[in-house]
Order: structure tokens, then sequence, then C-alpha cells
């Protein structure tokens, strides 16, 4: 790490005050990625103070990342070069609320914990049951891009962000969309900053539309010996009318993984699969409405579960106490968990269409038991699979064991026209390991985009796919 | 135009495949709105080839190119407004391939919206997205301008059921964004492309999401003696926690229009209706249909009405459809605005419609998708009578104004094109628009496609931002 040139924090300290200027070396070793640890971290205050700064970033070529509560940092490649810790979370207002238009504006470093008690006072909610839920902010959620078990029914950030501000990498503050439901003025500019992990701008206000929060719900859970019951299950439910709020699928070692010690201390409610005999795989559905619906559902997915066993008798359960609107929140916390159970936990992120989820889920386990890799597995019903290869140790021997899966996950993905990456493993091992998944044909128009946003590179350089 | 360029597009697509005699031109001189400007030639691809080529040539003659579905859209987007080669998809109309279990179909831009429900009925599926316009408007045309309808309250727009698209750029590049499978790796660029009108790329090949049809569905129609009384329904009905999966208003003056045309059973006499479908499972429909008929009579509605079968509940939507049509027969000429509210300024702006409406002395009709703050306010006028015609463009820039004020936006489904382009700074400062242009030449770099739209600097003809509508034009959503 270098140390931040005597002009630099001053210039910084004018722009956001001294006391928002941090140069002690045990906060700038919590903003570290991997190895690279900024040399200075600043908190702005107001959206104008980070144009400020990052226009002065890019003219003295110190690169930048943003940051808040720092739950996903690992999230991506290292960057390539990090001088500069953009620390958001004193932007943490909501600055505007309209519970009857069922939309919200916030800043990027309100905590998702906080809205949501915000929002539950007026039986709303935004659908982000995302891990790291007690600490992640809304911003670093939206710039990670990660998903939330709710899709199933809500859609993903790109249907219900309505509009956003941000700062290019050349310091200008821009917006795009608006706060109402439906909108067509204009690019959706703020469709590219969801998942771009701040390589093309610094989110400093995002425009959220809301949901009514269900007044009851419940929770199906059904075991089966195979993953193929288990999808076919998966089948029947898409081709019914029913249209529950989350359809996820636990392979074995996903059911011990999230009813391990480890997974009971990140999140204490117990998983409803834990009442389940070990070996089994999963399915487990939540769902919401009035007595006679649940009643429906409650009929419906027994009788499915029934038809998906092949002999009529299912292993189902009901469970009624659970908490709106994330009746998982051990499944919720797949990756946090992940990431606790191993020392070099690597996490795969993969999508297919469902009915080659079968096909992935074996390519998998194939994968991992070639290379003698305990792994757990999480499928969400609309074909994407969270894969974590979770090796003893994190030494040369794990690694060589971990790419040769990873390899061959991803060239078994490529068969399949299934996307793949690995947003999670030790940083040591980012650069041997596809973590981006195979160049696509769309990465050259994705590099151009991003020296439209931010051509001096001055923004998170090298931590996106395509070498962005 | 260049004769030898146009030699070369008829060596390349035959001669049935250019049109270039000025009676040809005519019809493609318009689309939904009221724009005109007529092209050099309109050509007809029939391949991703095709198109390739016919972007090659453009290139190499410096020459404008404008792609173009059916010609529906209401704000300019498919005409050439300086000239130059239509692109006309109308011969690229095939369902590639239709994967039910997946729900997924792969479709040529041509494809009409309604064929493409209709192709896929038999399996329990249709294409969500449903502008009024959808038995003539193509998904391609969907796809530029992001199109919706009355029932994207609860499904979404077409940016909501797009997940990759194969796109020629302006440059001759070939580009395939996203994938069939979600989340792609990368940015999101379906995300930023879909209701680009017509500005990044030519569309040739689409990838959309099925939705699954719903169990059951019921359409109620509430009937109001006051107008304030509909609004506030609306306003509760949100407040609830329901999502109906359309909710359609109509002012009294619009009811009377359409049920001379459509005979759909509105009552003549009252001052506003709501057409409210709810859908779902039969038990979840049940539930919503009460408490919507609950919520209007709270409301003071005269009248709650449930369409009794499939036949009713058409003609009720029918006459919705048909509104734009019915105000045709009624004046010589109207302009329809597309402004956008908060939801809960839906009484406000209504009131405010009504004062602007006295000011000038305007007829003018309401008919909106209540349920998402989307307004579609009709200005009836004379095209022969300057002063009326000024007051109109004056009295929907005021409507305009008063949505962008109550914090909402000038355009919910229709885009910004030619008719809006000078009201674009209203909404986004020169850093934003600046930056806009900037993403557009990533994809667009010499401005050869679609010149002249979105950018209120890219105006170049001087003409007046908007001839209303003729009562001959399209269908709005």
């Amino acid at each position: 790490m270098t140390i931040a040139s005597a002009a630099t924090s001053t210039r910084l300290a004018e722009i956001a005050g001294p006391a928002n200027v941090i140069s002690d070396p045990v906060q700038l070793a919590a903003c570290a990625i991997g190895a690279q640890i900024p040399a200075a971290a600043v908190r702005p205050g107001s959206s104008d103070e980070v144009a400020e700064i990052v226009r002065f970033a890019a003219a003295e070529k110190l690169a930048v990342v943003p940051l808040g509560a720092k739950t996903k940092l690992s999230m991506g490649l290292p960057p390539a070069r990090f001088d500069l810790a953009l620390d958001m979370t004193r932007l943490d207002r909501m600055s505007a609320y309209d519970p009857g238009d069922l939309t919200l504006s916030v800043e990027p470093g309100i905590p998702l914990a906080r809205l949501a008690g915000i929002l539950a006072g007026h039986r709303q909610f935004v659908p982000l049951a995302v891990p790291f839920a007690s600490r992640a902010t809304a911003g670093g959620t939206i710039a990670a891009g990660i998903d939330s078990p709710l899709r199933q029914y809500y859609g993903t950030a790109r249907d219900f962000v309505l509009g956003m501000e941000f700062v290019t990498g050349d310091g200008v503050a821009a917006k795009s969309g608006g706060r109402v439901v439906k909108n067509v003025s204009g690019y959706d500019l703020h469709k590219l900053m969801i998942g771009a992990l701040g390589t093309l701008g610094v989110i400093t206000r995002i425009n959220f539309r809301t949901f009514p929060l269900p007044a009851a719900m419940l929770a199906f859970t059904a075991a089966f010996p195979s993953a193929a019951q288990a999808i076919d299950l998966r089948h029947r439910v898409a081709q019914s009318p029913l249209r529950p709020l989350t359809v996820e699928i636990l392979a074995p070692g996903a059911v011990e993984m999230l009813s391990s010690d480890i997974a009971a201390r990140i999140q204490a409610r117990p998983a409803p699969a834990d009442s389940f005999p070990k070996g089994q795989w999963i399915f487990t559905a939540s769902f919401a409405g009035n007595e006679k619906v649940l009643d429906r559902y409650k009929r419906d997915l027994t009788q499915m579960a029934e038809q998906s066993t092949g002999n009529g008798a299912a292993n189902c359960a009901i469970y009624g106490d659970v908490k709106i609107p994330d009746a998982f929140p051990r499944q919720r916390e797949f990756a946090a968990i992940a990431l606790e159970s191993s020392p070099a936990a690597t996490i795969l992120k993969l999508s297919v269409l469902p009915t080659r989820m079968e096909n992935l889920l074996a390519a998998v386990a194939a994968a991992a038991q070639a290379a003698e890799l305990r792994w757990a597995a999480m499928a969400r019903g609309l074909g994407i699979v969270y894969a974590a290869l979770l090796p003893e140790t994190r030494d040369e021997a794990a690694r060589r064991a971990v790419a040769e899966a990873v390899s061959k996950i991803v060239a078994a993905c490529a068969t399949m026209d299934a996307n793949a990456s690995v947003p999670w493993c030790p940083v040591e091992w980012k650069s041997t390991l596809p973590v981006w998944g195979l160049e696509r044909g769309d990465f050259e128009q994705m590099r151009k985009l991003k020296k439209m946003f931010d051509p001096a590179g001055t923004l998170s350089p090298g931590r996106f796919a395509g070498g962005i | 135009m260049d004769r030898r360029l146009l030699q070369d597009l008829e060596k390349l697509l035959g001669p049935r495949g250019v049109l270039h005699k000025s009676e040809d031109l005519l019809l493609y001189e318009y689309d939904g709105s009221v724009e005109t400007a007529r092209p050099d030639c309109v050509v007809f691809p029939r391949s991703m080839a095709d198109v390739v080529g016919i972007v090659r040539l453009a290139n190499s003659h410096q020459t404008p190119i404008v792609g173009r579905g059916a010609g529906t859209g209401l704000s300019g987007g498919a005409i050439a407004r300086h000239g130059g080669i239509i692109v006309s998809f109308s011969r690229m109309n095939r369902v590639l391939e239709i994967d039910a279990e997946n729900q997924r179909a792969r479709v040529q831009p041509g494809v009409v919206n309604a064929d493409l429900s209709l192709a896929v009925a038999h399996t329990g599926l249709h294409f969500a997205p449903d502008p009024s316009s959808q038995k003539a408007c193509t998904i391609g045309g969907n796809v530029s301008e992001n199109s919706g309808g009355p029932h994207t309250l609860a499904y979404g727009v077409t940016t909501n059921h797009v997940v990759a698209l194969d796109v020629v750029l302006p440059t001759g590049e070939l580009l395939h964004l996203g994938s069939s499978a979600l989340d792609p790796v990368g940015y999101d660029l379906p995300g930023v492309f879909v209701g680009s009108e017509g500005t990044f790329g030519l569309v040739t090949e689409i990838t959309v999401k099925l939705t699954r049809l719903p169990e059951a569905v019921k359409t109620l129609l509430g009937i109001f003696n006051s107008i304030d009384d509909a609004t506030e329904s609306v306003a509760e009905i949100t407040a609830r926690g329901i999502t109906p999966a359309a909710c359609e208003m109509m002012d009294g003056w619009t009811i009377r229009a359409v049920e001379d045309y459509i005979h759909a059973g509105f009552p003549l006499d009252c001052a506003a209706i709501l057409l409210i479908d709810v859908d779902g499972l039969r038990e979840v429909v049940d539930a919503e249909a009460e408490e919507v008929a609950d919520v209007c009579r709270v409301h003071r509605a005269r009248d709650v009405r449930v369409a009794r079968d499939a036949h009713e509940r058409d003609l009720l939507w029918k006459g919705r459809k048909n509104a734009f049509g019915a105000a045709g027969r009624l004046a010589s000429s109207y302009y329809t605005q597309d402004g956008v509210i908060p939801r809960t300024k839906l009484p406000a702006t209504l009131r405010r419609i009504g004062e602007i409406s006295r000011k000038y002395n305007l007829q003018i009709g309401n008919v909106f998708h209540a349920g998402d703050g989307n307004l579609h306010p009709i200005i009836l006028f004379d095209e022969r009578n300057q002063q009326q015609f000024r007051d109109t463009v004056r009295a929907a820039d005021e409507i305009i104004e008063f949505c962008i004020q109550s914090g909402g936006s000038i355009t919910g489904e229709h885009g910004v094109g030619m008719e809006k382009d000078r009201l674009m700074p209203l909404l986004f400062s020169e850093d934003d628009l600046a930056l806009m242009q900037r993403v557009r030449s990533a994809f667009n770099p010499a401005g050869l496609l679609n010149p002249g739209k979105i950018f209120p600097n890219s105006k170049g003809c001087g003409e007046i931002y908007v001839r209303p509508q003729s009562s001959a034009g399209a269908v709005p959503a």
C-alpha cells in the first residue's frame, strides 16, 4: 500500500471535510480487496461531493472503488489499481417515500434492514431478500446485481428499479429513468448500473418500486431421493396456475451446509429442511394469499409432490410460522454461509433454461466428485444455480482441485447455453479461475460502453467482465 | 437518391425488395403520429444477411437508415426524418421457435404482437405486453419503443419480457445481446437496448419470455357520477395492496363517444367508469373482485358490474381499446398525450386537465391506464382553425408541464421520437442528455441510424414539433 500524498488528503478534506477523510491504516485495511489496500478513503456527504471527488481522482489518475457495508467487495476480480475508497455510508437518507404511489427514493448507503423496517410500517417492502441482509446497503446490493429468491414472483432489480442518479467516471452527475412506474423517456442507463460493480458510475440515488407486504404466507417443502424428482416438481408447478413467491431446490450438500452450526451462527432461524433426513433433495416454495388461496397451494403442491415421487407418497411439510416475505432466511444467506463453511469456498453462479437444470446439476455433482470436493448447490425455480465448492484447505492442492472442477462445470455450461461465473473464491485464486466465465461476443460492446461512462478508467478498473 | 445505391439495393434484394417511386413511398411518410417525412426508398429484407447488406450499402453512401415495423408508433419513431432508407421488417415475420416448457419464444422482428400470443395459445402461454394496437404492431416495434398496454400494470412492459436480441449495428457489426437463460454475464445490454427507439441498432431476432395465462379472470365495470370518486377508488385499490391485472379509466365524454361506436354497454349518463381486470387463481380472483367492488362502492360508485362471460368481457375491452377510434369520429383532428404522474396525483391531475379544457375552450376526453398513472388525454380540434390548433398545442404542453411538476414523466409508453424531443430538457439536464448521446454513439457512432430522434439538439428541420393527430390516426396503447 502507498500512503496518500499530503496534497491528496488536503484536497479530499476540502471537499468532504477533514473528519471524513480516513487515513488510519486499520480502517483502510478494512477496505482492502485482496492485497489491494487503498491509500485513502473518503466519505462524501452529497452527490456533489461524490462528483467533485471523482473529478479530482480522474485528474490525478487515482483509481476509485465505491463501497458500502463492504459485504460483497470480494466479488468479481480485484481492481487493477486501488487508490481511493469511496465510502458511501454517509449517503444513507431516504429522500422520498410515497406509500400511496408505491415508490421510494433512497441514497445508496441506506442499510436494507433499516429500509425494510421503514417500509414494514406501511405494510410494504422491496423484494430484495439478499445475502448479508443484516448489513448490506441498497447501493451495494444493486451494484453487485445480486439476486433474491423472491425473483420467482417479483423479478430482479431490473424489473423494480425505476431510475437512478449516478456520477460517471469523469465526475459528471447524471440520471436516467424517474420515479413513476411507467416511463419511456430517454435511455434506461440505470439498467447498466445494476450488477456493474461500480465500473460505470457511482450510484448516488436509487428509485425503487415498492410492493404490498403479503398478509399471510406459508412455506412448503418436499424431500426426494433424487434431483430428478425435485426438478419434476418444479416443472409441475411451472405448468400449473400456481404463482409461488419462491421456488428453490437444495442438493443434499446444501441441506447439510444450511443446517450446520456455522449456518446457525450466521442465520439463527433454522432451515425447514433441518427436519428432513440427510441425503435428500429438498424442494422448497413459499406462497402468499388469503386462507382459501393458502389451502389451494397446500393441496395442489402436496398432490404434485406425490405425482413427482412416482409412487404417490411424498415426504412433504408445511410451515406456518415463517418470516414475511422471506420464508427461508438460510437459503437467502446461501452465499454468506458457504463462504464461512470452507477456508477456500468457491461459489459459481450458473443460469440455464429450466429443462436443462437436471443436466447442469449432474455436471456440477460429477465435477465436484471427480475433484473429491465437498459441494453444495441451490437451484432457483427460474434456472439460477448457485454451486459452492467447499475444499477443506486453502492450498495449492485445493486450488488445483477447484480449478479442475470449475473448468469442467464452465465447459458443461457452454454445451447447454448456460451462463457461468465465479463471483466468490479465495482472492489469490482469482487470476487462475474464469471469474467472469468465458469471453462472450458482446464483451467488446461492454468495453465500448465503459469508455463512454469512464473514459480514463477511474472507476473500479479491472473488477468486471471482459477486463473492464 | 443516389442511383448507384438504389441499383445496389435492388441487386441485393431483388426489384420486389425495394420501393422508390414517389407514389409507393407515400404510405411510408407516416406512422401513427402526425409527423411526416419522405424516405428516399423503402427496403424489405428477408434475413439478417440482407439487413447487414443494406447497412453496409447505406454506410458506403452515408445514407440514414430507419427501421420500421407496422408503422403504428405514436411519436414518429419509424419516420425517416432526414430521408434515407426505411428498412421495413414486414417480410421478417416468422415465429422461429416456441419453447413452451421453458416459456420462451424466438421471433423475427416483423411478427405481429397478437400473432405471437395466438401462436402459443395452445400451450396456455401468451406474450404479456398488449398495446392497444396489438393486432397490427410488431414485436420489433415493441422492442424499440418499450411498449406497454393495459395489462402491463401487473405484467410489466416489453423490457420485462425480452431476454435476448440479435442486432445489426449501423456499422454492419452483428451482436447477440443477452441470453435465453436468465442473468447473462456482464452489463445488461438488452436492458439498455430495449426502448432505445431504433437509435442503437436494427433488431433481427428477439427472444422473449412467455407468460402463463391466468386460471381465472374477472372484469369489473365501476360506474361513477363523479370523476373524483373514480380516481379516489383507484388510489384506494392500490393502497389496499391489490394489483389488478389492468385498471383503466374513461371519462363521461369518452364513454359516450365509444358507446355510440362500439355499443359496449357503457352507461351514457355517468361521469366516469373504471374497467378493472383481476386475474390469477380462482380463489384470488374471487376475493380481489369482491374487494375491488367494495372499494368502488365505498367511493360512491353508482353501480359495479361484473362481466358475466368472455363475450361481455371482450366487448368491454373492445370499447376501451377503440376509444381513440371513437374520438376520431367526432372531430376532424385530435391530439393524444402520453403523460405519467404518480398514482396519488390522479384526482389533482384530472381536475387540472378540466381547468385547461375550460381555459382554452377545448374538448378533452380522458382515457388512461389509471393503475399506473399513465394518462392519455385526447384533445379534439379542427385543423382548419389556426387558433384552435395553437391552443391545442398549448393545452397539451400545460398538461405535460403539470405531469412533470407532479414528479411524473413526458411519456409512459409512446416514446420520445420526433414528438417530444424538445421536451426532454424539462426532465433531463444537459449532462444527462450528453451521456445518453455518448451511449448512443457506442452503438451508432456516425448517427446514421434513425437520426433526429429523442434529443432536442438533433432537430434539423425547424418544423413545428407536433402537428396534432389526424382523425385517421392509429390507436395508442
